[in-house]
């Protein structure tokens, strides 16, 4: 599946963009398209009560050093951002630390880039007060814009570094929230391509080896910038580097990456002082319980 | 890959290597005993050992042995909830030699002879069984699966054969006591063996035990602790 194959169908049968995707998982995969359709409304569902659930929340995570973010970005309110987008960076942030405590999550792309979707989600559910059907085809077309880059590239930190999970992630939520704001397919395209350039080359180096930092903080600032993709591609502006070309970089630039920066904690942050050190205290922690 | 790969599954956090595919291995061995075990003890290799307690992969490897869903809450609970349940267990760092870093060895007690079961987490919730009582095998847990005791005898593995009214997707075997003529089999099949099928099965004079461990996917049945 490619982005100018999902456009070119979406033209060619006056379909909307994100039938067009499923009518091409249809011919790739033999899925029915109203069954893929409740399966990822399901998806969403789950998404969206969870966002409502955890939102604001302090959390106890395993490794103790995340877990008191959501609430510290709740309880200060709004700042520089619009109400908008400090709901979506709430959220996000919220389900990533419920992920770090063992909650459930949708892993949309990935478990480790689970809270930039929610982020933009459930802000259009909050915020603009969208009801679910019609959040519903964003969500397919973000799955769509995800399965391009697991055909042509990956969507795991083991093999591309984070570009390829929080990276794709922004990519798949810019591009959702481009379409459901009445972007065509180039205004999609480009807001996906623009946040994805924008995290090309971005490493995996989870400190210990855990799901939380730098993760869950990144998701967050990923949300950011997703939004700030959306709204340049709906002022338009077009990103020079078509999505399918982006995607392509961001492959050969995965495959370039050394392992230590491939979620392994053998570069990066993890190799800080600060990182070493949080990691034996957390070691030691764990050996007295 | 398919868009609900990309947009699922619902599971839970924090990692789909070290704790989704932790919590289908135990599941693996729940329903190969067809129950929860009385005694867990755990042998983990490499990444799994070094880093088991930062990920959960103890607690969802104990849920799954308990057979709770991949998006069960109560996995975070799962300690307590298997004190409760009279379920003993222990967790070790253990070589495991040449095999995946993400492998765990579980032994699973009812009564005395436990039951060995070695399994990879593979990536993406992904897994593979790779030996279940000292014969190599390479199962994905998504398929029903046949393990069975046997004697071995000339034209054993044909009688077996005969009976089952699925289609084989792959079969392993190894004699595993000579002296007393014991093989282990093991059939993965493409759908669910008929209940008439498996009695046959069970019912044959060279089968010496019979175990049907549903597939992985098979929807579950109750709740593991305090519900989804
Ligand atoms: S740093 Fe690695 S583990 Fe963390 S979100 Fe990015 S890819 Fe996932």
């Amino acid at each position: 599946m490619t982005f100018n194959g999902i456009k070119q169908m979406a033209s060619e049968t006056k379909l909307p963009l994100h039938e067009a995707a499923l009518v091409a998982e249809l011919s790739e995969t033999g899925n029915n398209p109203e069954e893929t359709r409740a399966q990822l409304g399901e998806f969403l569902r789950v998404i969206l009560e969870e966002s409502e659930k955890q939102y604001g929340k302090v959390q106890e995570t395993l490794t103790g050093l995340t877990g008191t973010n959501a609430k510290k970005v709740y309880d200060r309110g709004v700042l520089y951002h619009s109400p908008f987008t400090h709901v979506a960076i709430v959220a996000s942030l919220s389900i990533c630390e419920s992920n770090a405590s063992m909650g459930r999550v949708v892993a949309c792309p990935t478990a480790g880039a689970s809270g930039v979707i929610p982020g933009v989600f459930y802000a259009l559910a909050k915020e603009n007060e969208i009801p679910f059907d019609h959040l519903l085809p964003g969500y397919i077309l973000a799955s769509a814009i995800g399965n391009v880059i697991a055909t042509k590239a990956t969507l795991a930190g083991a093999a591309g570094g984070c570009q390829a999970e929080i990276g794709s992630a922004a990519a798949m939520a810019a591009g959702a929230l481009a379409y459901l704001s009445g972007g065509d397919a180039e205004m999609v395209d480009s807001a996906a391509a623009l946040v994805l350039k924008s995290l090309l080359g971005l490493v995996c180096d989870p400190v210990g080896g855990f799901v939380e930092v730098p993760c869950v903080k990144r998701n967050a600032i990923a949300v950011t910038a997703a939004i700030s993709a959306a709204e340049l591609a709906l002022s338009g502006v077009s990103s020079v580097i078509p999505f399918d070309e982006t995607v392509d970089a961001m492959r050969r630039i995965g495959r370039t990456l050394p392992m230590e920066l491939r979620e392994t904690g053998l570069g990066g942050l993890a190799t800080t002082p600060t990182a070493k050190k949080a990691v034996d205290r957390i070691l030691t922690r764990f050996q007295k319980s | 890959m398919s868009l609900l790969d990309v947009g699922g599954p619902v599971m839970i956090g924090p990692s789909s290597s070290h704790t989704l595919g932790a919590l289908r291995i135990g599941r693996f061995g729940n329903y190969f005993l067809g129950k929860t075990p009385d005694k867990a003890e755990f042998f983990l290799h490499q990444s799994f050992g070094q880093t088991y307690m930062g990920h959960g992969t103890d607690r969802a490897l104990l849920g799954g042995v308990m057979g709770f869903g991949d998006a069960d809450r109560a996995v975070k609970n799962a300690f307590a909830l298997a004190l409760s349940r009279g379920l003993d267990f222990s967790f070790q760092q253990e070589d495991l030699g040449e095999v995946h870093p993400n492998t765990v060895k579980m032994l699973l007690y009812d009564g005395a002879m436990p039951q060995e079961i070695w399994a990879s987490s593979v990536g993406a919730g992904m897994i593979r069984i790779i030996k279940i009582n000292g014969v190599d095998c390479d199962l994905s847990g998504a398929y029903p699966t046949l393990i069975l005791v046997n004697k071995d005898t000339p034209r054993a593995l044909g009688m077996i054969l005969e009976k089952i009214d699925a289609n084989v997707a792959n079969l392993y075997l190894r004699r595993i006591n000579k002296l007393l003529a014991k093989a282990l089999t093991i059939v993965e099949l493409d759908s669910d063996l008929t209940l008439r099928s498996l009695l046959e099965i069970k019912s044959l004079s060279v089968i010496q035990e019979a175990y049907y461990v549903k597939s992985l996917s098979a929807p579950i049945q109750g709740k593991g602790g305090e519900g989804r």
